[in-house]
């Protein structure tokens, strides 16, 4: 069977060119803090979700709505009422990462389908298929904490299908676990669907030098000139011990294109490319290649050659967790 | 109020891991979580000294709870949570695979590394036997509030992480091992030299964070010194301690006196700053704008 592609929409325009472009899936969220890519001028409103979801499925693609913060104490209604409208639009399924969220939609709403977000960092079979158990959860996303013959191991002992990232920015850290945003600017993917936000990023020059600050930590600093990477925390330049370094992680994103024929032999069921925040030329042409990738591998070809270098502008690339080495 | 002594974050020797819990046994702190939280390639070193302290502790009236790892990836960390169950000691999960692998029933502590931001999530922990709940440290007062207040309707007493490094994240990458050069299958324990974890700093010297193994932690020591009244009213029924390696046994007994009357939220936040040598104090996540925030003086 073909592996499915799962592709970002931050906007609608971005859902019709992914649809147009041969995605069998499209993942996206409402305009609030239900959802991890919370930034303004993105995602959908209530209206612009339905009417999404019928053109897409007008076409023959699914939509994923994902609902992968965890609810706010006091404000649980804002999430119900997330699941119920998605559900009112035709998502194909909701994604879903808070304990107390999924047990309220399996209850109230027990024929949405529910996947697992990356957010839960379900990293084992045990907790997978308690997921499974308890709630009703049809697919999974990995965290991206997990080598390729892991992932393998995992799907031998579950029968809820797997979904992996293969494409765009990474978590270092396992996800939905990660305070580091919210230690340095009091916003976080967990609370607000943010990381290391754009309103607490300020560019400092200073003798020569062109510092880039989270909520006022230097995060990296290069001459002047030389292009200055986005502060994204847990890639900046930090010291400890003699060592001044990268030390979580390099500014790299993920590309794991060539592990796709040992994905797809791992028993993955679905791709997933990251990125609501990219525009819909990007979305469109990363949606071709995957898919082309995808056929290829099915049939038995060869990948096609060097398909994604022209996205990655340059930018250095990483299939992180997925070779062992990488911890 | 109470006072709970969370599981040791760090890598330390044998013989110091076991004097900590020697000495816990005469302290006035009224509950002890121990075991592995943060990386199961530590556990051999120290495994076979825990259920004795466990016993010991006992013996001295303490309640005691052991901990789950944070994050249960490999097939041996998935046997060794398994055989916490087994151990008949109460088990605080720190990973839900923890609670996946506890039989119905079971009565269990949940631990601030599980996600619980809300009253829903809360109430089902609470139906699957959840006896208390140490909530996550980046909460603001005012859903701690309100959990506090789901925790009595739900008959789960609520903790907050009260003293210690803030655990901020956890990652299949071990970025001691990364600064060494090495792989975390080849890490040659480089974690072992730092026992409170290794100051990360910022290009221009500013200190940032803490880096333990696969945990990253804040730089910052967090202190409910200024709190705890407003965490009494908000119905808070015990103060996490996470022990650090310098004056760790005085630092509790100073929040006892705190929680006594007899020493002020001022003299306290000075004498755990000279306990422990210097460590910056925060308490931002719950009334600041950032985490890293201080509502005490300067220091």
């Amino acid at each position: 069977m073909v592996m499915e592609i799962v592709c970002p929409a931050g906007t609608p325009a971005a859902l019709r060119a992914a649809v147009k472009a041969g995605a069998h899936t499209i993942y996206c969220g409402f305009a609030d803090e239900t959802n991890a890519r919370n930034f303004p001028g993105l995602n959908f409103c209530r209206e612009e979700m339905a009417e999404g979801i019928a053109f897409a499925h007008a076409r023959g693609s699914k939509v994923l709505v994902a609902i992968n913060t965890y609810p706010r104490a006091g404000a649980e209604s804002l999430w119900h009422a997330a699941v119920a409208d998605a559900e009112a639009a035709g998502a194909d399924a909701v994604i879903l990462a808070d304990l107390g969220l999924l047990a309220y939609a399996a209850e109230h709403h027990p024929n949405q389908r529910r996947h697992l977000s990356v957010q839960a960092a379900a990293a084992n079979p045990d907790i997978i298929n308690f997921y499974g158990d308890e709630f009703g959860v049809k697919r999974v996303v990995l965290p991206r904490v997990l080598s390729v013959p892991e992932i393998a191991a995992i799907n031998k002992e579950t029968d809820i299908e797997t979904e992996v990232f293969v494409f765009g920015g990474l978590c270092v850290m396992a996800e939905g676990r990660c305070s580091l945003s919210s230690y340095a600017t009091g916003l976080s993917p967990n609370m607000n669907g943010v990381c290391s936000p754009a309103s607490h990023v300020e560019y400092v020059e200073d003798t020569g030098a062109l510092s880039a600050k989270l909520g006022g930590y230097t995060i990296h600093s290069v001459g002047a000139g030389e292009p200055a990477p986005y502060p994204t925390l847990c890639k900046g330049c930090f010291s400890a011990g003699e060592k001044t370094a990268h030390l979580f992680e390099d500014p790299v994103s993920l590309n794991a294109e060539h592990l796709i024929p040992q994905l797809a032999k791992a028993g993955v069921t679905a791709l997933k490319i990251e990125g609501r925040q990219r525009s819909r030329s990007y979305v469109a042409q990363v949606v071709k290649n995957f898919r082309a990738a995808v056929e290829a591998v099915d049939q038995g070809r060869a990948l096609p050659e060097g398909m994604l270098a022209r996205l990655s502008e340059g930018q250095a690339v990483t299939t992180g967790a997925y070779k062992k080495t990488w911890r | 109020m109470e006072l709970t002594v969370g599981p040791n974050q760090f890598f330390w020797k044998k013989e110091d891991w076991s004097h900590l819990y020697e000495n816990l046994a005469a302290t006035p702190v009224e509950r002890v979580v121990l075991g592995e939280l943060v990386c199961s390639k530590r556990l051999p070193f120290y495994q076979d000294a825990i259920l004795p302290a466990v016993e010991e502790l006992l013996n001295a009236g303490k309640e005691v709870l052991l901990t789950s790892l944070a994050l249960v990836t490999l097939k041996r960390e998935r046997k060794m949570t398994a055989e916490l169950a087994e151990t008949g000691v109460e088990v605080e999960i720190n990973d839900l695979t923890a609670l996946a692998q506890l039989p119905k029933g079971a009565r269990f502590g949940v631990g601030p590394l599980v996600n619980v931001y809300n009253e829903g999530t809360l109430t089902w922990l609470a139906s699957r036997g959840a006896t208390r709940i140490c909530l996550p440290p980046e909460l603001p007062l005012a859903s701690v509030a309100t959990l506090a207040k789901a925790g009595q309707d739900a008959g789960v007493a609520i903790e907050v992480w009260g003293h210690g490094r803030i655990p901020l994240a956890i990652s299949g990458r071990c970025y001691h091992a990364r600064l060494h050069g090495r792989i975390k299958d080849n890490c040659l324990f480089a974690c072992e030299d730092d026992p409170d974890g290794l100051e990360v700093d910022t290009t221009d010297g500013k200190p940032f964070l803490s880096m333990n193994g696969v945990q990253t932690l804040s730089d910052s020591c967090a202190s409910m010194a200024h709190q705890i009244e407003a965490l009494q009213e908000a119905g808070v029924s015990a103060l996490r301690l996470s022990p650090q390696s310098t004056g760790f046994i005085e630092t509790c007994k100073l929040y006892r006196q705190r929680l006594n009357g007899t020493l002020s939220a001022d003299d306290l936040a000075t004498e755990l700053v000279r306990a422990s040598h210097g460590m910056r104090l925060s308490d931002g996540f719950l009334t600041g704008a950032r985490g890293a925030d201080w509502s005490g003086k300067a220091a």
